[in-house]
Formats: structure tokens, C-alpha cells, sequence
């Protein structure tokens, strides 16, 4: 059984302007353990395929199931427990709280699943060591590099040891050499047996990736499966 | 969310903007001010009417000489009192609802006790003063009929000069010279601790009536039967109006006071006196009660318009807490326990505030302060209601916001 079933998944928008299918009957499996690279132009429903398998949004047609979850029966609380629980999602924007320390932050997905103080402090420390960032814990957002916000948004993201993790343009608001940084510790956590969703518009970063998924107008144009490059094997230069 | 981490995390969201903050509580630290010293003011009062009930006794109005437009100015030295104990007897005959009617003359001495001196007030008093006033013996006994109608020469000492003259012994049968006169001791009158006007009421002595007016007060009681004041003590609080108009009805007449002419005499409520006292409380009380509505009204709504303004800059902060798992009642309870946490700050300082009020008016008025723990509570009580109640809309707002949506959001 694949982690992610989706089954004539479809998102319309009933705009005064006219309706606009943002995703149009799509169906797709991704097993567990798989490394996706989704592309395709923009505007061609990359964003609105991930915030539905992430249950930020709801489909107004098909059906979805999440590690066997039919996604549709859920009510606000079930999605809630479902995103804190099985799904990390990293964000182009990183998205961190910036009063907050990276440590406070890491521990955010933790505070709503209940843990205590001691257990989150633990956890999140042990995550931020998996990103690289121990040392940094009690800084904030604001005193941290782009590359480094990114890796506590990652770190965040893992932290409740969710199935599934999702990328939205993780590397778009980076330089490429950071890119390359973010996309080798992504190859890392699926070598370690992480399942990776994530969308790019850069082909060098989609070639990390084992599968490659291209929509357009929201439907799935190609689907092909490829050797990953390592990212650990581009030198810096190279990526440059 | 453990409550104690959420009014933590509200704590540092209302310091990241710690101004902002502080003008959005002014309202309800005002409200709250005036409602710690509204109660203040307004149980200080009630202490104040109560002590003077309590220490005069109850439904009590006094007759005194002369007339209250006149003042005091015609009882100049030498001077008679128009007021005689025939007066009080009549009263006690022929007034309804009256129980006692205590006639009294007084005036200063020097009290001697072997080698002790003590400068006091002394009373000369009849059976009646003990029911007018509700005061009895401590110790001992009071006078008997027998020695008020002959006039012995014996005494009743205040707790202040018993203590200052005798010390921890036992006064009772023991002799104290006033002017000369050998007095006997034959009892200590219970304490009755400050008036309501701070003077010592137990820094007194009292004699028979007619001892007190021939052998050491004498001067302005020259004429036979003449006294300095009566006490009138009614049955009921309903009695007295009814009862002052036939007593000045009755005075007049024995005094052959007719037509135009003015009294001799004044009566005044005492009773009446206290619940002016109470009134103008009441009046400052209303003052401040409307204060603190209008105060803690504007408050609450400040709170509300920058909750709002809170919910609308960190939407994206919102979107993100749903994305990881928040869920609405979770945005919900952040957003009502930083409003509420923001209302129950500005409730604190509005108690401190109110209390150097009414500390304030309590020195000025001469009450103890009284900012009673009830008062507190009921403020902390408050202004938490108002922060709930005002947070509600914009938490609800906050909770009920698309993630997707509050993500996208700048
Ligand atoms: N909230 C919305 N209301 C109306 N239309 C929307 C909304 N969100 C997305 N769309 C439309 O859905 C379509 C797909 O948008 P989507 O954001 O999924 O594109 P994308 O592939 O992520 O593009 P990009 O690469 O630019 O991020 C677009 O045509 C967009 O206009
Ligand atoms: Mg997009």
C-alpha cells in the first residue's frame, strides 16, 4: 500500500472572474521511502497538489488517502492531528516565529502534540544536531543565514518524526550553493527512510530527486523515474 | 498547551510591544483604580458611620442649650443652661418610643490618686446615660438609684484613667480626689476605644449627676436642676423625626416659648449626622462606579481593536500554527489568554493605583483605609472578564482563519 493514494484529486476555484481548475483529476501514488521532485511552470497547480496531500487545503473533488486515512471523512481537529503528526512541511519563507529561539521553534509541532517541557527540549535539541544547528539553538531567526533558518525550518519539520515531508520551493529564497547544502541533507533523511515531496523549479535540484513529477494546467504531464545525483558529490563551484 | 506556557508565550507577546501594549491597558488600569477605591471609599464610610453608631449608640439625638443659629455664644461663662432634668423627665414621660433620656453636665478635672495626676473630662450623669450610650461597667458596678438621687460622693473611671492612675491594680474601692473631694471608686467602665473623631473615649470620668453639678463643676449650672446636654435614645430609627418634632413641641411649651419666638434649645439627629457621612460616600461611590463602567467599557474595547490589530500582523504566525498542528481552539485559547493576560496586567497596576487612591482619600477623610482582599479579587475578577469577553471576536477571528490563506498572507 503506497503512503500517499490520491484518486481524481481536483481543486476548483469559483472566482467572480470565472472558475479556475488549479488541479484537475489527478492521480498519483507515492510509496514510502520515495524521493519526488515535483516541477512544471508556474501556475500549473504545484502548490495547490501539495497543500492538498499536506491537509492544508480540501479537495472539491476525488478522494485521498494518507498512510490508509480517507483524508475527506476528517473534520478541522482530525486534519489538525493529521499534519501535526504524519506531515513536516518546509516553506520557501522558512516561516519561523522570530521572537522565538531555533530550540522554541524546532519545539513548536511538539507543544501541540502534547509533550511535556523536558521531552520537546530533548527532541528538538537532538533534531537541530540532525540539521547541523546544535550550537545554534538559542539564537533567533533574525541571527541566523538564510541556509541556516531553513535547516531549523527542516529540523521543525522532523521533529514529531512524521511520515511524510513536504518542500515547497525549499531552496527558492537561497543561493545555490546553500541549495545544494539544503538538498544534500534532504537526501540524507530519505537515505535514513524519510518520504520527500518537493516541488522546484530549478532542474539542477530536481535531480536529487528519485522521481520526478511535471504538471501542467493541473494535470500530470510526465511521471519518469531517475537516478538521483548526490549532492554531496557537486563542489561547490560545480553547483555554482 | 499547559495554561502556565501559554500566559507565558502571551507574556512575551504583549512585551515585544511593551508600549503598545500599555496605552492598550490605560483603560482598564483606570476602571480598575476606580473600582478598588470606589469600594474603599465606600466601606471606609460605612466603618466611619458604624464606629459613631457604635461608640455613641444607636438612634440618638441630643438636645443641647441655646439655639443653632446663636451658636454657643449666649452659654458665656456664668451663663445658665436653659436645659433643667425636669426637661429630661418629661421627655422620658411624654415622648413616644423614647427609652432613655440621659441628662449630663460636664467639664474638665484633675483626677489625684495618691502620688498620680491625671487631667481628664468628668461626667455627671443619671441611671439613664448607661442605656443612652450602651455602655456599661467593665468592673464593679454602676451607681444605684439611691446614690444618684442622694448625690454620693463616689466614681466610675474610664479604662484610660484607671490605667494611667492605678496600673494593673484594682481601682475599685479606692479613693481619687477631684478638687479636693475624696471620691470612692466603685467601678471601671468597659473600653470603648478612638471616636469616630480619633479622641481617646475612655479618657473620662463619670459621677452622679448632682455630685458632678454641686461639688466640682458647678459654675455654668448655677440654677437648681440645670444640665449641659441630654442624651434622647429611641426604640426604633422610625421614631426619631416623629419624636424630635413632640420633643421641640414639648420644650417649647415648658419653656413658654410662643409664636415667633426661637427655641432655647436644639435637637439634633445623630443618627442623621452618620448617614450624611454615608450619603456623600454614596454620592462619591456613584462617581466612581460610573468611572470605572465607562473605564473599563473603553478598555475593553481598546483591547479588542488591538487584538485585532495583533490577529491581523501575525496572521502568518497563525497560518504556520495550523500548518504544524494547532487547532482552532488551540489559535482560539493563544489569542483569549493574551487578551486576557494583557486585561489582568492593566487590572494589577489599576489595583495598585486604586489603592494609593484610596489610601489617599482615607488619610484626607480621616477612615482607616480599608482595600479589602473581597475588593481585589473582585477587580483581578474583572478585568479578566473584560479581557475574555472583549478577546472573544478577534480570537475567534483567529481561529476561524484558512491556513493556506493566512500563510499566503505578508
Ligand atoms: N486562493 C486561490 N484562489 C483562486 N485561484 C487560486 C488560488 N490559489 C491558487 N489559485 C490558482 O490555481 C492555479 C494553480 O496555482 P498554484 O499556486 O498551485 O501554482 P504553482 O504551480 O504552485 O505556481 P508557482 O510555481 O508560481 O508557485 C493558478 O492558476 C492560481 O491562479
Ligand atoms: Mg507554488
Amino acid at each position: 500500500m503506497a503512503l500517499i493514494e490520491t484518486r481524481d484529486l481536483s481543486r476548483v476555484y469559483d472566482l467572480d472572474a470565472g472558475r479556475v481548475v488549479a488541479l484537475d483529476s489527478v492521480s498519483l501514488d507515492i510509496d514510502q521511502g520515495d524521493f519526488v521532485a515535483v516541477m512544471g511552470p508556474s501556475g500549473s497547480g504545484k502548490s495547490t497538489f501539495m497543500n492538498l496531500i499536506g491537509c492544508l487545503d480540501r479537495p472539491t473533488g476525488g478522494q485521498y488517502r494518507l498512510a490508509g486515512t480517507a483524508v475527506e471523512s476528517l473534520d478541522a481537529d482530525g486534519l489538525a492531528r493529521l499534519r501535526n503528526r504524519e506531515i513536516g512541511f518546509v516553506f520557501q519563507q522558512f516561516n519561523l516565529l522570530p521572537r522565538v529561539d531555533a530550540l522554541g521553534n524546532v519545539e513548536l509541532p511538539m507543544v501541540y502534540a502534547g509533550f511535556d517541557r523536558r521531552t520537546r527540549r530533548e527532541r528538538a535539541l537532538q533534531a537541530l544536531g540532525r540539521v547541523g544547528l546544535a550550537d545554534r539553538a538559542h539564537h533567533r531567526p533574525m541571527q541566523l543565514s538564510g541556509g541556516q533558518q531553513q535547516r531549523v525550518a527542516i529540523a521543525r519539520a522532523l521533529v514529531n518524526s512524521p511520515s511524510l515531508l513536504l518542500a515547497d520551493e525549499p531552496t527558492g529564497a537561497l543561493d545555490s550553493r546553500t541549495a545544494n547544502e539544503i538538498m544534500a541533507l534532504f537526501q540524507e533523511l530519505n537515505r535514513e527512510g524519510a518520504t520527500i515531496v518537493l516541488v522546484t523549479h530549478d532542474a539542477e535540484v530536481g535531480r536529487h530527486a528519485q522521481r520526478l513529477v511535471r504538471f501542467r494546467d493541473g494535470r500530470v504531464i510526465e511521471d519518469r523515474r531517475q537516478t538521483p545525483v548526490d549532492a554531496r558529490d557537486l563542489a561547490p563551484e560545480a553547483a555554482e | 498547551m499547559r495554561l502556565v506556557e501559554a500566559i507565558r508565550s502571551a507574556f512575551s507577546a504583549i512585551m515585544a510591544n511593551a508600549l503598545r501594549s500599555l496605552l492598550t491597558m490605560l483603560g482598564i488600569v483606570i476602571g480598575v483604580a476606580a473600582v478598588i477605591a470606589m469600594v474603599a471609599i465606600g466601606s471606609g464610610a460605612r466603618n466611619l458611620v458604624d464606629s459613631q453608631i457604635r461608640s455613641l449608640g444607636a438612634n440618638l439625638a441630643i438636645v443641647t442649650p441655646g439655639n443653632v443659629t446663636q451658636g454657643g455664644a449666649r452659654l458665656g461663662a456664668g451663663a445658665a443652661s436653659s436645659l433643667t432634668d425636669e426637661d429630661a423627665r418629661a421627655i422620658r414621660r411624654e415622648i413616644d418610643g423614647v427609652v432613655a433620656a440621659a441628662p449630663f453636665v460636664q467639664g474638665g478635672a484633675q483626677v489625684v490618686a495618691g502620688g498620680n495626676n491625671w487631667g481628664t473630662r468628668i461626667y455627671g450623669i443619671d441611671l439613664d446615660w448607661f442605656s443612652a450610650r450602651e455602655w456599661d461597667v467593665a468592673t464593679g458596678r454602676t451607681f444605684d438609684p439611691e446614690e444618684v438621687r442622694r448625690g454620693d460622693i463616689v466614681i466610675l473611671l474610664g479604662q484610660t484613667v484607671a490605667r494611667n492612675l492605678f496600673g494593673e491594680d484594682d481601682p475599685i474601692d479606692q479613693i481619687v480626689r477631684v478638687r479636693n473631694v475624696p471620691f470612692r471608686v466603685i467601678g471601671v467602665m468597659a473600653p470603648k476605644g478612638q471616636s469616630a473623631f480619633g479622641q481617646d473615649q475612655d479618657d473620662v470620668v463619670f459621677v452622679p449627676l448632682d455630685t458632678g453639678r454641686r461639688r466640682v463643676i458647678g459654675r455654668n449650672y448655677a440654677k437648681d436642676g440645670s444640665v449641659g446636654s441630654i442624651f434622647v435614645k429611641f426604640a426604633n430609627e422610625s421614631d426619631i423625626v416623629p419624636g424630635i418634632e413632640s420633643m421641640t413641641e414639648l420644650l417649647r411649651q415648658r419653656h413658654r416659648i410662643i409664636g415667633e419666638q426661637e427655641d432655647d434649645f436644639s435637637i439634633r439627629n445623630l443618627t442623621e449626622i452618620a448617614n450624611t457621612a454615608t450619603a456623600s460616600a454614596n454620592t462619591l461611590s456613584m462617581l466612581l462606579a460610573a468611572v470605572a463602567a465607562v473605564s473599563l467599557l473603553v478598555g475593553g474595547i481598546g483591547i479588542m481593536n488591538i487584538m485585532l490589530v495583533s490577529v491581523t500582523e501575525r496572521t502568518r504566525e497563525i497560518g504556520l500554527r495550523l500548518a504544524v498542528g494547532a487547532r482552532p481552539r488551540d489559535i482560539l485559547s493563544q489569542f483569549l489568554i493574551e487578551a486576557t493576560t494583557l486585561s489582568t496586567i492593566g487590572g494589577a497596576l489599576g489595583i495598585a493605583l486604586g489603592a494609593g487612591a484610596a489610601y489617599l482619600v482615607a488619610q484626607l477623610a480621616g477612615w482607616p483605609s480599608l482595600v479589602s482582599t473581597n475588593a481585589i479579587l473582585m477587580a483581578v475578577g474583572f478585568s479578566a472578564l473584560v479581557g475574555i469577553f472583549f478577546g472573544f471576536y478577534p480570537a475567534q477571528r483567529a481561529a476561524k482563519l484558512d491556513p493556506i490563506e493566512a500563510l499566503r498572507r505578508e
